[in-house]
């Protein structure tokens, strides 16, 4: 039977087919749909959100030492967390088959980076799988489980967001068992236990395991080669080759299904049938550089293909045609457009809190999450972004440097999530360390960004059982902050007063952002709150100062026409609230000085 | 039950003789190529994975691909949807679009130099200010549909899917509306294939409203 699914869920497919006993992941665009599906459709997989990647994947690898088939997933960046464990995994090896899957997000639709994961490939020693589309995402995790346990090894299977998150037919087939049975050994503690003299043993083990991968790398069923031209040929893989394919079907291609280790026979073969060859592939000259190492001459390579965002069909056909590319005719500049970047949602509780951040004057530390977006014009009150939970490090640091003259100045933003996955140790460093910085963590109790995952602060596990709440009062007082405040951020006034205390007092702070569910959390009841269902403008009283389009409200537009109030004073123009997109969370009421937003009614 | 089964080996051959010879959107292996462009929220997706059934059913070939991530906050949104006898690249290379389907004047406008000079154009009259414009700082292009019949003549439709919704009952089926209205593009495609997708796709509780939705909308071409 056959069936449309995304990559995500063809991966998710796959696992459950390959006889997969445990996944464990943290989201991250494009990954995040992988565990979701197999929480929500395939029972016989035991499933988690983990805190962050790093436990993903020693959840998943110690299932594997039981002798469970098992799966981390994660995006690109997750992988740099989740360095530790799969860097000596490389070196113990597994039992039952371990599979991480990293998404790959070349032009970055959504991340902080666009590293190139296949460099931990060659990095770990490991072998690396690379799709193309939905039914090759299921049928290569699938061989993913076989080649993991008949060398030993994780394998690495890696999308990126055009494979992730494209759309097409997979035939379906059964789930089968692994034919490996379950438990613990402890007479196998030498090939688990990583100390000097056992990783001797291990290290010498991985060196074989990758000449074995070599030989099997040329007999790998999904390394093809399609010989079409004798001119050129070109050498590529995932959805690089779905493009190039596309453009130059006269071409001869090898498209290579393991793109680590390389077959070096087929390879050697593949110019043997090509005078000239052409590798074609999307961020680093990972392949090219390996083929050059090998002594063969790249025909074109990284000279014409960019080494940065993503490739595309034209990408590819006018870099490799060059002056012969015929662009389509621009009948409209699209840079004369206005554009539309996201936006936090109308009613979000991170709108207020960054509209008095900004109005305290602060520096802000900021974080991975919806949150991110308080950069963007007109708020632009979030100053420093990096990765996964260095908001409160790096305001600490910024506070040991300063001294005196950051007080009052300076503070974290960290969403909840964010805070569980890599928050928790920075603060304990604030703590122990003597420092003086505010740490506000804004509880929207859910993971927004990604689209809604559990955490440990939610209460509910990935398949929806209640289950503990993390408590970050308790926590904090547990990391040994003296200083810890609650706020309502829908309230201005009250949270900027709170704030600048905070930022003021010469010892570390922690505040925490209360009943202040993402707006789009049904089961919060996040409209509850709010007093009036939507606001309207009283026309007779604004005066159009622009005001309120500071907090950059999806719902707030501004209407040219000069006039006047009814107390007389003029004004260019007055402003209009969409009665469709506003949920009355106040917050531009509250700003208003001419109280000319009022309560309204849908 | 029993009809249906006596019923339909009589069927068949007359249909088949009736049959008059269709005009196929898709010839010769060909892939056709769909764009859509909106803004998040207004349903882009359902439409993209209505269209990705029926031609699934229809027995061809199918990719589909979209960006993902940010799409609820207010950001645009685009699919590319091709079909044909074998696909490969998941995108859609620039300038070769046959069909636009547009749920946003702006979004429309954007991606104006994707469609072949050929190419057929379906845009949704609704205009969904982007922040530059809520701002003041930026002004909403007032002439799209000018724009569009400039260059692509008697190629370009535009129909105002929210009130046709609206007047069903609820303005959210208006991306249902506009891919009934898009269902005309492709005679080789029968309205039972759209609802039978539709059906597929949606709880039984909406099935009724989303059927006069593509009903209504396939007649307002």
């Amino acid at each position: 039977m056959k069936e449309i699914m995304q990559g995500n869920s063809a991966i998710a497919r796959g696992a459950w087919e390959a006889g997969v006993k445990v996944a464990a992941a943290y989201p991250g665009t494009p990954s995040s749909e992988i565990l979701r599906e197999i929480a929500e459709k395939y029972p016989e997989i035991y499933a988690e959100w983990a805190p962050n990647e790093k436990v993903a994947v020693e959840v998943a690898s110690g299932a594997a030492i039981a002798g469970a088939r098992s799966m981390a997933s994660m995006k690109h960046v997750g992988m740099n967390v989740a360095a530790d464990p799969f860097m000596t995994l490389a070196y113990t090896g597994i039992k039952g088959g371990l599979v991480i899957v990293v998404a790959d997000d070349p032009n970055v639709h959504s991340s902080q980076n666009e590293q190139d994961s296949r460099n931990w490939a060659r990095f770990a020693k490991v072998p690396m799988l690379e799709p193309a589309d939905a039914q090759e995402c299921k049928d290569f995790i699938k061989i993913a489980f076989e080649i993991s346990e008949q060398f030993d090894t994780p394998v690495l299977v890696r999308t990126e967001t055009r494979v992730a998150h494209s759309d097409s037919p997979v035939v379906l087939e059964e789930r089968k068992e692994s034919p490996i049975p379950l438990g613990l050994d402890r007479k196998e503690a030498p090939k688990y236990v990583m100390v000097p003299i056992n990783v001797r043993v291990r290290r010498k083990f991985v060196e074989e395991r990758m000449k074995k991968l070599e030989s099997y790398a040329d007999t790998f069923k999904y390394n093809t080669m399609e010989i079409n031209s004798r001119e050129i040929g070109v050498i590529t893989s995932g959805v690089s080759y779905l493009y190039t394919r596309e453009v130059f079907p006269q071409y001869s291609y090898l498209k290579l299904g393991m793109v680590w280790p390389l077959p070096k026979k087929m390879i050697a073969n593949f110019y043997k049938k090509v005078k000239k060859v052409i590798v074609v592939e999307e961020l680093d000259p990972f392949l090219e550089t390996e083929i050059k190492a090998l002594g063969y001459k790249v025909f074109h390579g990284k000279d014409l293909i960019p080494n940065m965002y993503e490739l595309s069909p034209e990408i590819v056909e006018q870099s490799l045609k060059g002056k012969a590319y015929k662009p389509p005719k621009i009948r409209v500049k699209p840079e004369d457009l206005p554009r539309r970047p996201p936006n936090m949602c109308a009613g979000c509780s991170h709108r207020p809190l960054f509209y008095a951040l900004k109005k305290l004057g602060a520096f802000v530390f900021g974080d991975i999450g919806c949150y991110t977006l308080a950069t963007a014009p007109p708020l632009q009150a979030l100053h420093s972004c990096v990765c996964m939970g260095a908001s409160i490090g790096e305001a600490h640091g910024a506070m040991k440097a300063l001294g005196k003259d950051g007080m009052g100045k300076v503070c974290a933003v960290i969403g909840d999530s964010t805070f569980l996955h890599g928050g928790v140790g920075p603060l304990m460093d604030v703590v122990y360390n003597k420092g003086n910085s505010t740490t506000i963590i804004l509880d929207n109790r859910i993971t927004g960004m990604t689209g809604h995952q559990e955490h440990p602060g939610t209460g509910f596990t990935a398949r929806g059982e209640p289950t503990h709440m993390v408590d970050y009062e308790e926590l904090g007082k547990a990391l040994g902050v003296k200083s810890i405040r609650k706020i309502n951020p829908y309230n201005i006034q009250q949270t900027m007063e709170v704030v600048k205390e905070e930022m003021e007092k010469d010892e570390p702070s922690l505040i925490i952002c209360e009943n202040s569910p993402c707006i789009m959390l049904r089961r919060a009841k996040p409209l509850e709150k709010f007093a009036h269902p939507v606001y309207v403008i009283n026309k007779e009283k604004c005066r159009g100062c622009k005001m309120c389009l500071e907090i950059g409200c999806p719902a707030i537009s501004w209407e040219e026409g000069e006039g006047m109030t009814v107390d007389g004073h003029k004004r260019k123009g007055t402003v209009f609230i969409n009665k469709d997109i506003c949920v009355g969370c106040e917050v531009c009421a509250q700003i208003c000085k001419f109280d000319a937003i009022v309560p309204g009614t849908k | 039950m029993k009809k249906k089964t006596t019923k339909k080996p009589i069927k068949k051959p007359v249909k088949k003789a009736i049959k008059k010879p269709v005009k196929k959107v898709q010839e010769d292996g060909r892939v056709v190529n769909i764009f859509l462009s909106g803004v998040g929220g207004q349903g882009t997706i359902l439409a993209s994975n209505i269209l990705a059934e029926v031609f699934l059913k229809a027995g061809y070939d199918v990719k589909k691909s979209e960006v993902h991530g940010m799409a609820q906050r207010g950001g645009d949104v685009t699919t590319h949807f091709r079909f044909g006898k074998k696909v490969y690249s998941p995108l859609i290379k620039y300038g070769d679009v046959d069909f636009l389907l547009s749920f946003e004047l702006l979004e429309a406008m954007r991606y104006i130099n994707w469609v072949k000079p050929t190419g057929k154009i379906l845009i949704n009259k609704q205009e969904i200010y982007p922040p530059a414009v809520n701002l003041g700082m930026a002004q909403y292009p007032g002439d799209v549909e000018e724009t569009f019949k400039k260059f692509f003549k008697d190629n370009v439709y535009v129909i105002n899917g929210q009130e046709i919704a609206r007047n069903l009952g609820n303005v959210q089926a208006a991306n249902v509306v506009l891919i009934g209205a898009f269902s005309n593009f492709f005679p080789e495609v029968t309205e039972e294939q759209w609802i039978e997708a539709i059906k597929g796709l949606l709880a039984p509780k909406l099935h009724d409203l989303n059927v006069r939705a593509f009903a209504e909308g396939r007649r307002a071409l």
